[in-house]
């Protein structure tokens, strides 16, 4: 187990002082032989012995030589721990490709540590359990072990071996519930980490490696035909790779790298995933097209990389053998080519918002966000419709003449133009959202009265007046919010 | 943007299509059998049409009638609406407001709006969408003299409406009436509406003057009211006892179009 000064041919053991005598607690390979074993007394192991050396056993410089040996395993992989008295444990989890194999990694490790005059057994398992088990009592299925290979007390073998267990295996065999019941759960789980059907170990979370294509150049390129057709090779590496994995990207860029260290950068986005080479080619010959100020290729670029930046699942899809057999076509890729030309925010669709405040009620959200309202038409058979086609953000002040203060309008001036009212339906009282303020309901803002006004010529208002006359303002103003058709 | 030589090939088709007196087979009606037998059985949906405010502040009705009529389009047809405008429209006269679109009857999950930077874009983006298959109408808004939207541009596009079997309503706010291939061409304002209990405004009610049709008779004018509950529109009878129009209803000279049997080069 470590070098020692005696002569080679002689055997010699190490002792200790337990209960008051001297017993051997480690032998040489030729004392093992002699048929002395360790924690006997040294004095019975002389009557066999007589030549045998001594030394005293120094637990503590067996632990540092331990800990030296530990540090250079770390040549081997990052993870390793001593385990004494005697073993080192090295988890090989994602480095034994770096030696050529599990069976090479341990070739390695054995060749190096008996060129520095070591003794070793060596056992790779999927549990730190097993490979011990199979380091001190050698073979290579643990099911096949004795009984000793347990690290359990000599009383629970005992009964084992009474039972007439003899192996791990036939341990294994056994309904791990009764065993627990005779002897504890930790009998259980320490023999299932010892035939790997518990795993310690840890699953580290790695994030999805992004799917990249890249392509370099001998020469810098420069024309703008060799740049799109080398864009395309590199999207059609990259359907390919989210083809394997079964995905679709949502949003690509490609960095054009120039020759003179400068970066342009295109991404695109699409409101579906997709991996069409030829659709992204489309967007991406939009994008270069809307660019500011156009690619200045310079002297050239020399490389070129392709990213999915955001790649979802999507499933094969079946092409229908009788093309336009099913209904109207999909408008989702016109909106992604607007998108790229005219940036998603200028491509909007009408989304419904949880609340009873006009502007809240209905908003414009972008399209790509998929935010779609719902379509049910309020109100009632042979009803107006109650609300503007057009809302104007901010209201506009009006005039507005009024028979009484809390009553509806007569006549109202806007943009200079006095419309006098002919029809009018309201109030509708629309309360404030006062949970929305930051005194609550001790401020809760104003209440707005709306009336659907229509003037002598047929034109529709939605107007408004802001604030309660007399309870909540004792000038409440006025505003046009709507316009209808 | 809109070069000549790609566009030859499309003249032809076109001439052909409007010479021959071969009729594109769908047809929009209005809801009165006198004016739909004017436009020989209403308009037709394969086509371009023009809207120009007859009065200053009729752009909310101008908007809505177009967008009506996009959307009786879609229900024939099944496809995606379009709008587009341009950014500063917002500014001027709101933006179009979702619950007051669904109340017209109008499903907001087929219609997407495009706000664009300007007219350049919102004609791009408006003939992207016409040449689109999945798309029934597009509806374009575009206010003021606009030098692109000329004789071309409006080839262009009813040349796509042929081809692509789309709609293309053009909104002409603030603009007097150019030269243009579109198939009709109307005035539109507001109308009284008929009044409800209680002094209540009632549907949306519009008065129509065809300024011009391709191939046929001008000077048709219409009142119309939209009904929601049956997605179309039903003649306005209700106006002429409220009271009298006090706008002139001879139809407005075409700017110099011209006829369109005698096409100049473009």
């Amino acid at each position: 187990m470590r070098g020692g000064l005696a002569r080679p041919e002689q055997p010699f053991a190490l002792v200790e002082k337990q209960r008051g005598a001297l017993r051997l607690a480690a032998l040489s390979p030729l004392a093992a032989q002699t048929g002395i074993a360790p924690g006997m007394a040294l004095a019975d192991a002389r009557g066999l012995v007589p030549d045998l050396a001594t030394l005293a056993h120094d637990p503590e410089a067996d632990a540092v030589l331990l800990g030296q040996m530990a540090r250079h395993c770390i040549a081997y992989t990052p993870s390793v721990m001593p385990d004494p008295p005697c073993g080192i444990m090295l988890d090989i989890t994602g480095c034994a490709h770096l030696f050529g194999g599990e069976a090479a990694m341990r070739d390695a490790i054995a060749q190096d540590f008996r060129q520095r005059g070591y003794t070793m057994w060596l056992a790779v398992a999927h549990t730190p359990d097993a490979a011990r088990a199979l380091a001190r009592h050698g073979g290579a299925d643990v099911h096949a072990l004795p009984l000793d290979a347990l690290d359990v007390d000599e009383t629970v073998r005992l009964a084992l071996r009474r039972a007439g267990i003899r192996t791990i295996g036939e341990l294994a065999a056994l309904p791990p519930a009764t065993l627990a019941a005779r002897f504890g759960a930790p009998l259980v789980r320490l023999l299932a980490r010892l035939t790997g059907s518990e795993d310690p170990h840890i699953v580290p979370h790695l994030p999805p490696e992004d799917i990249r294509a890249e392509l370099r150049f001998a020469e810098p390129i420069g024309r703008h035909a060799d740049v799109l057709d080398a864009i395309e090779w590199l999207a059609t590496q990259a359907a390919g790779a989210l083809a394997e994995s079964g995905k679709g990207g949502r949003a690509f860029a490609v960095q054009l790298c120039r020759s003179d260290g400068h970066v342009a950068r295109l991404s695109i986005e699409t409101g579906t995933p997709t991996r069409d080479p030829a659709l992204l080619m489309r967007l991406f010959a939009e994008r270069i097209d809307s660019l500011a100020d156009p690619l200045d290729p310079g002297f050239g670029y020399d490389s070129l990389v392709f990213e999915v930046s955001h790649a979802e699942t999507l499933e094969q899809q079946q092409r229908s053998l009788a093309p336009d057999a099913a209904g109207p076509a999909d408008i989702g890729p016109l909106l992604d080519r607007l998108a790229v030309r005219y940036g998603p925010a200028a491509i909007q669709s009408f989304a419904t918002g949880n609340s009873h405040v006009p502007e809240r009620a209905g908003y414009l959200a972008r399209a790509q966000d998929g935010e779609r309202g719902s379509t049910s038409i309020p109100g009632e058979t042979g009803e107006p419709p109650l609300r503007p086609l057009f809302l104007l953000d901010p209201p506009q002040p009006v005039e507005v003449l009024a028979t009484i203060p809390d009553g509806p309008p007569r006549r109202f001036r806007w943009r200079g133009e006095q419309h006098l009212v002919r029809l009018y339906e309201g109030p509708e009282r629309i309360a404030p959202e006062w949970w929305r303020r930051r005194q609550g309901y001790a401020s809760p803002g104003f209440s707005r009265d709306y009336y659907r006004i229509e003037d002598e010529d047929g034109r529709r208002f939605w107007l408004c007046r802001h604030g309660l006359h007399g309870r909540e303002t004792s000038e409440p103003r006025w505003y046009v919010h709507g316009l209808f058709a | 943007m809109f070069s000549d030589s790609s566009f030859v090939p499309g003249r032809e088709k076109l001439l052909a299509a409007g010479l021959s007196g071969a009729e594109p087979a769908a047809r929009l009606g209005l809801g009165s059998s006198c004016a739909d037998q004017w436009l020989e059985g209403g308009l037709a949906a394969q086509g371009v049409h023009e809207f120009y405010q007859a009065g200053e502040k009729d752009g909310p009705s101008l908007s809505g009638f177009a967008l009506l009529l996009a959307a009786m389009r879609q229900r024939q047809h099944g496809g995606a609406l379009i709008w587009a405008r341009e950014v500063k429209a917002a500014r001027l006269g709101g933006y179009p407001y979702g619950p007051g679109i669904a109340e017209l009857g109008i499903d907001t999950r087929l219609l997407t709006l495009l706000t664009l930077p300007d007219a350049k874009a919102v004609l791009k983006a408006a003939f992207d969408a016409a040449r689109d298959a999945a798309v029934s109408a597009v509806v374009m808004e575009l206010t003021g003299r606009q030098p692109l939207l000329d004789l071309t541009a409006t080839r262009r596009f009813a040349l796509a409406a042929l081809e692509m079997d789309t709609m293309t309503l053009l909104v002409r706010g603030k603009a007097k009436p150019t030269p243009s291939a579109a198939h009709t061409r109307w005035h539109v304002a507001a109308a009284p509406s008929r009044a409800l209990e209680a002094h209540a405004p009632g549907a949306p009610a519009f008065v129509l003057d065809l300024l011009r049709q391709r191939g046929g008779r001008d000077g048709l004018r219409l009142i119309l009211e939209w009904d929601r509950d049956t997605a179309a529109f039903r003649i306005g009878d209700h106006v002429a006892r409220a009271t009298p129009l006090s706008r002139p209803s001879s139809a407005m000279a075409a700017g110099g179009a011209g006829d369109a049997r005698r096409p100049r080069a473009a």
